[in-house]
């Protein structure tokens, strides 16, 4: 038991990227060349003329995980996040290094690998069980804990082409959840599926982990996911480990290197013929991981482009703030505290606003809206412009409460008297 | 129980190992399921298909070829003398034809999922097999019909027709799937390939009509089996063990090197697929 279960050594992957150079060459080129050297044109069809550039997807990849571990991996996209799973579950080779796995692995990169589209929900629980490595007898001993857990038993012997993509997903998930290998590893893939689901799914691995001693290992964007799973979590960053070690340090490491950043939404089919103001752009400028996507500790900073089609006097602007529910959380007025109100001329703008940020973690869309108080009349109104993410992600200490239900954080100051 | 795997990089040829094939073998019941399944799936008269497409060959083949173009079949009627030839064919081409685009048509599975990629290619075989044993049935009706009794030695034989059949669409299936998945050429080659494969093979007209020249037809190994098939179930020939016996030999070379070169390149399958 002293062994680790999971042995990487140097591992190392390369690819090999082409660079076509591209020529323009007319058909009747082609044809002569084919005509007159033919075997020359075959040749140079399959190799020649194509630069290639090494790449390394993975180098000097070294680490050990112990048996009832799990073990997260974050990093900016690119980074060989999936390359890395791709190796230790046998896909693909390593160019050099050695791994050891010392018990039965499985890989779920992907929910629903092989369903069939033609095939009965029935059917399909047996084949993707097979395709993740499960066998027959195994299948039938789950299956219906797995009818049950999917929710879907009405549908069971319904083509799954005919499903939902939610249905679709939640059988898919369920076959996997009910994996049972010594080593799991587990891809990107509850970025997919609605959040309660996401949520039991989660549950059940943890499950894996703690109550059956299973060793996982976790490749994932979702920060708050990693965190609520793993012990452990490893920074990969183009290729290489960047730290390992304790999830909340790793997480906070690669929170502050680059991946807070802005991240824009252009408007360009958002509809609004109308508006005597439009907004071209809203940007995030602290999302995690570049997406529209906040920590719950830090305030909401936006910029918004706009531009005025005519002159416009005495301008109000608002940014409100509603659940997926539809339910208004908030709205902010810039005049709210008296400050001025903007007179514009025609042409860009742009405006920006820091909101405190007392909102639970979870799903929110942003409405935008412009009046003119002269006029009284509406300039903009836009209702869902985009959708903000609050994150649970821990940033600089701070514990997210996940016991208060309710939809806003607020501090209260307490006494027994 | 521990199980160790040690993943290191391809260099050359690494061992076949059997064992790991056979750990996969309920994989490769599932993945053969699956292409039953799904083959004849919302189809009105299901699995019918498989007699009938034989059925339909054989009759327009015995109308234009035996009826109206007078092509010999060394005195036996035409319909039965063209379907054994059809059904051996037919095995033999639509295996071929699938084996060599079923990496290619699961191409998400193997880059999601590890699994010794030899079952891909077997199991769309196997899929057939079901078939021939299918349609084979109307060749047992046309032998009451016509009265033929087969030979009992004879019959023996035919296993071991089906297994060189099995090599050379496996041999080859290998090989062209491997190829299939870094040049997609073998898509538009194959079906035409196959088709011109039909004419030097003796399925509509006996070898006999090439007179001193029917040696040139015994390269292709399913010149042996064809013929000796015939020998067997209608037994008015001896079986040409010169012949069977270069079907063999090339059927077993073309599996060695299919399997050979689908091995060196397997690795790679998922980054190029």
């Amino acid at each position: 038991m002293s062994q680790p279960i999971i042995e990487i050594n140097n591992i190392s992957k390369k690819y090999r990227i082409a660079h076509q150079q591209e020529k323009y060459v007319t058909l009747r080129d082609i044809l002569t060349n084919v005509i007159r050297k033919p075997f020359r044109f075959i040749r140079s069809k399959v190799s020649k003329n194509v630069a290639k550039e090494d790449f390394w997807a993975l180098k000097d990849i070294s680490f050990t995980v112990d048996k009832g571990e799990a073990m997260g991996i974050i990093g900016p996209n690119g980074a060989g996040k999936t390359t890395l799973l791709k190796i230790l579950s046998r896909i693909t080779p390593p160019t050099a290094g050695k791994i050891k796995l010392r018990g039965r692995t499985a890989s779920l990169l992907e929910v629903g690998t092989g369903f069939h589209p033609e095939l009965t929900g029935r059917e399909n629980i047996f084949l993707n069980g097979a395709i993740l490595g499960m066998s027959k007898t195994e299948i039938k001993k789950k299956f219906d804990e797995i009818v049950s857990f999917s929710g879907i038993k009405k549908f069971l012997d319904t083509p799954v082409k005919r499903y939902s993509s939610g249905m679709f997903v939640r059988l898919a998930f369920s076959v996997a959840a009910h994996l049972e290998p010594e080593i799991l590893l587990i891809d990107e893939v509850l970025a997919v599926g609605d959040a309660e689901f996401q949520k039991k799914c989660l549950g059940k691995m943890d499950d894996i982990t703690k109550k059956s001693g299973r060793t996982i290992l976790f490749v994932s964007h979702n920060m708050a996911a990693v965190q609520n799973l793993c012990n452990r979590c490893i920074f990969l960053d183009q290729g290489r480990i960047k730290m390992i070690g304790e999830t909340r340090k790793v997480i906070e490491k690669y929170l502050s290197t680059s991946s807070v950043g802005a991240s824009k939404r252009i408007l360009k089919d958002y509809k609004q013929d109308n508006s005597r103001i439009k907004i071209l752009s809203i940007e995030l400028k602290n999302g995690i991981q570049n997406k529209f996507c906040v920590s719950w500790a830090q305030p909401i900073e936006m910029i918004i482009e706009i531009e005025v089609k005519e002159r416009v006097k005495q301008v109000s602007f608002a940014v409100g703030v509603s659940t997926i529910e539809n339910v208004p959380v908030f709205t902010v007025h810039h005049n709210d505290h008296g400050e001025r109100l903007w007179n514009l001329d025609k042409g860009r703008y742009r405006i920006r606003v820091s909101i405190d940020n007392l909102l639970r973690a979870g799903l929110y869309n942003i409405t935008l809206g412009a009046h003119s108080l002269t006029r009284k009349n509406i300039l903009c109104y836009l209702p869902k412009v985009a959708q903000l993410e609050v994150s649970d992600i821990t940033i600089n200490g701070k514990k997210y409460l996940y016991q208060n239900p309710g939809l806003i954080n607020i501090r209260a100051t307490w006494a027994l008297i | 129980m521990r199980q160790l795997t040690i993943i290191k990089p391809r260099k050359g040829l690494s061992t076949l190992s059997l064992k790991e094939i056979w750990n996969y073998k309920g994989l490769l019941y599932f993945f053969t399921w699956r292409d039953l399944k799904v083959r004849y799936k919302q189809t009105a008269i299901g699995i019918l298909w498989a007699l009938f497409q034989p059925f339909i060959a054989m009759i327009v083949f015995s109308i234009f070829f035996g009826g109206l173009a007078k092509m010999p079949s060394d005195n036996i009627p035409y319909p039965i003398f063209v379907y054994v030839g059809l059904l051996f064919w037919q095995f033999f081409s639509v295996s071929l034809s699938q084996a060599s685009s079923s990496l290619v048509n699961n191409k998400e599975i193997i880059t999601k999922v590890y699994f010794p990629r030899l079952i891909l290619p077997i199991s769309s075989i196997l899929t057939n097999f079901i078939d021939f044993l299918i349609a084979s049935s109307i060749l047992i009706g046309l032998m009451f019909y016509y009265h033929y009794v087969p030979n009992l030695a004879g019959l023996i034989i035919l296993p071991l027709l089906l297994l060189i059949t099995f090599l050379i669409a496996i041999g080859l299936g290998l090989f062209l799937a491997a190829v299939n998945v870094k040049y997609r050429d073998v898509r538009y080659a194959l079906p035409f390939f196959i088709q011109m494969m039909l004419f030097v093979t003796p399925v509509i007209y006996p070898t006999s009509i090439l007179k001193s020249y029917s040696w040139i037809l015994a390269l292709n190994p399913m010149t042996g089996v064809i013929e000796t098939a015939r020998a067997a179930v209608f037994g008015n020939a001896h079986i040409n063990w010169d012949l069977l016996l270069i079907s063999g030999v090339i059927c077993l070379l073309l599996f060695i090197f299919g399997l050979i070169y689908f091995r060196k390149t397997e690795g790679y399958f998922a980054d190029v697929i």
